[in-house]
């Protein structure tokens, strides 16, 4: 069999399902117990670092932000 | 000691630049390498200069200097993009603009290329830049890594705009949609975009935060796929080191396969994962609010990335290519929509709780119906790939109105929303010169996507029956003449939608250069001035 012929028969075969549960593995993942906490913590990122690093002192305007909290 | 490297290194290109434009064997190439005589010299000169500076503390906070020289690059190059793009649209409504003194430069052929690498790599690229540079750091809360490489990647990118640009209008192109660019700008491009790759993680890796924010993992696939498709899709031969001219190294459907699937993902990649990574971070910050859910975010990412790859064939349905790939093309473009509209939902719904600053801030407004241009071109797409209905739509107007509405509507809309984000940070201003002026933006831009696009449907689909019109004895009935005095009214509509559009982005250039000009400082506290 030419080369050709082989990949394809691997990518519409063994390397389509091993994609597949890839993914599948990806969305089960994200909804494993425990998962809420950190994705909340995570949703907030933008609004915790805005105009300063945290070495520096930072303006009050950037800490209310932080109290709201993500609909995960 | 970097310095010493750095004058050697200049020195080389500037001697290896002035060879080649000693034994160039065609105009453009020649003054091509004056061109990267002139600017390796002049950083040589610039470097010499400061070589034996005292060196400057090391610097601390945000590095937001390079991300304010690529807010003005994006401004700068979206006007010159719409403008030509302007100019050509009433090109080819009016052919007679063709002049003939400026045959082979400023005619159609020439000016396309223009355009749209204008808008897409030089608009689109240097507002990716800038928002990846701006977003990783805030996300990580550290400085961008790397030092001067940022700016090495910004300066590189505009040397690699101009010699792109320039080529074009003198006739140095591969003939690859989206990737004219010949080989020895292709080189310099895959340099650029190492460093880019390299800066950004850098400044990952030396993140603050435990977790890599969602926007961030959109950047990187975009960085990677470009490097990955632009490397595969410029494999060519060149026929003189001293030319400007190459062979592809694939042929026949090969080539056009290679090539879709290139510029497909650079539909994917480019302006989409790389915009949503934009809308991820200012979306929710423009809103004051976290995204709508972060589990969903996940799972767009990677059904988005695990779907894009394969839609490519769809541009090539009915061709040479064998069925069973145009058919894979068309089912993973329409298994496609699912992921846009997931993500599309999850930006829309950010706002959730907020929805009454839609009243308000017209920013935010502009962000949003970006988010509905995104929405309507990711169902339009997979419609148009079904191949029943791409044989009605392949080859007209229509497939350009659809490229439009995602364009102007997805890219430009949310790049403008990131503009008026930025500028009063970065400059330190307590707010936008005029809210007003933002209104007048957000509808003449509006109005100016829905004529262009409402008349290309009509236009495209008008000619793709025209196309197949046949009498009662089954020949042809309208030529391709025909078909062209046709859509003359609509190409007339199409160029004033393309002014109101123009129009918005001028309105917006003062705004912002108002902005800067005329609005107080930020006067809240001492220590918001930006290291820099």
């Amino acid at each position: 069999m030419d080369t050709y012929s082989i990949l394809r028969e691997f990518a519409d075969s063994w390397g389509l399902l091993a994609m597949f549960l890839f993914f599948l593995g990806v969305v089960l993942w994200t909804f494993r117990p425990g998962s809420k906490a950190i994705h909340r913590d995570a949703a907030n990122i933008p609004l915790r670092h805005d105009d300063h690093l945290e070495s520096e002192p930072a303006s009050a305007g950037n800490k209310q932000t932080t109290s709201k909290e993500a609909r995960t | 000691m970097l310095n010493y490297l750095n004058l050697v290194v200049l020195a080389i290109i500037t001697l290896l630049a002035a060879l080649a434009a000693n034994n160039a064997v065609d105009l453009p190439y020649q003054i091509h390498a004056i061109i990267v005589v002139l600017v390796a010299a002049g950083v040589f000169i610039y470097t010499l200069m400061h070589t034996n500076d005292p060196p400057k503390p090391r610097a601390t906070g945000y590095m937001d200097g390079v991300v304010k020289a690529g807010v003005i690059a994006t401004a700068f190059w979206g006007l010159a993009g719409f403008l030509v793009g302007t100019i050509i649209a009433f090109q080819l409504a009016f052919p007679v603009l063709n002049f003939d003194w400026a045959q082979g430069y400023l005619s159609f052929g020439r000016m396309r290329p223009l355009h749209t690498s204008a808008v897409i790599f030089a608009f689109g690229g240097n507002a990716l830049i800038a928002a990846t540079f701006y977003i990783s750091q805030r996300t990580c809360a550290t400085r961008l890594w790397g030092g001067n490489l940022a700016w090495f990647v910004f300066w590189g990118y505009q040397l690699f705009i101009v010699l792109a640009a320039t080529g074009y209008l003198m006739g140095v192109t591969q003939s690859k949609e989206y990737a004219e660019p010949e080989w020895y700008v292709d080189i310099w491009l895959t340099v650029v975009w190492v460093a880019f790759l390299a800066v950004f993680m850098g400044t990952l890796m030396k993140r603050k935060e435990p977790h890599i924010y969602v926007a961030n993992w959109f950047l990187l696939s975009f960085i990677v796929t470009i490097a990955m498709l632009h490397l595969v899709n410029n494999i060519s031969i060149p026929v003189s080191i001293y030319g400007s001219k190459s062979v592809q190294l694939f042929a026949g459907v090969q080539d056009a396969l290679t090539q879709w699937w290139y510029g497909h993902n650079a539909v994917g990649f480019f302006l989409t994962a790389g915009f949503l990574g934009m809308m991820y971070y200012f979306v929710p910050k423009q809103a004051g609010r976290p995204v709508y859910s972060y589990k969903l975010s996940i799972i767009h990412f990677w059904a988005l990335i695990f779907l894009y790859i394969w839609a490519g064939p769809h541009h090539l349905h009915y061709t040479a290519l064998p069925d069973w790939a145009q058919v894979l093309g068309m089912v993973f473009s329409v298994i496609l929509w699912m992921p846009s509209w997931g993500g599309m939902i999850n930006g829309l719904m950010t706002l959730s709780g907020a929805w009454d600053k839609l009243r308000t801030d017209p920013v935010l407004r502009m962000m949003v119906i970006s988010i509905g241009f995104y929405g309507m071109s990711t169902f339009e797409g997979p419609m148009m790939s079904i191949r029943a209905v791409n044989s009605l739509s392949h080859y007209t107007d229509w497939t350009i109105g659809h490229v439009h509405s995602g364009a102007l509507g997805w890219n430009g809309m949310i790049t403008f929303g990131m503009l008026y984000f930025l500028v009063p940070r970065l400059w330190n201003r307590e707010r936008l010169y005029s809210l007003s002026m933002v209104s007048w933006h957000f509808w003449l831009a509006t109005i100016g996507i829905v004529l262009y696009a409402s008349s290309m449907w009509v236009t495209g689909i008008m000619e793709g029956l025209m196309w197949r019109e046949v009498d009662a004895q089954g020949f042809l009935v309208n030529s391709f003449a025909d078909t062209v005095a046709a859509k003359f009214p609509m190409y007339v509509v199409r160029g004033l939608g393309g002014v109101l559009f123009l129009a918005g982005a001028i309105i917006m250039c003062v705004n912002l250069w108002k902005t800067v000009t005329s609005v107080g400082e930020k006067s809240s506290d001492a220590a918001a001035v930006p290291a820099e």
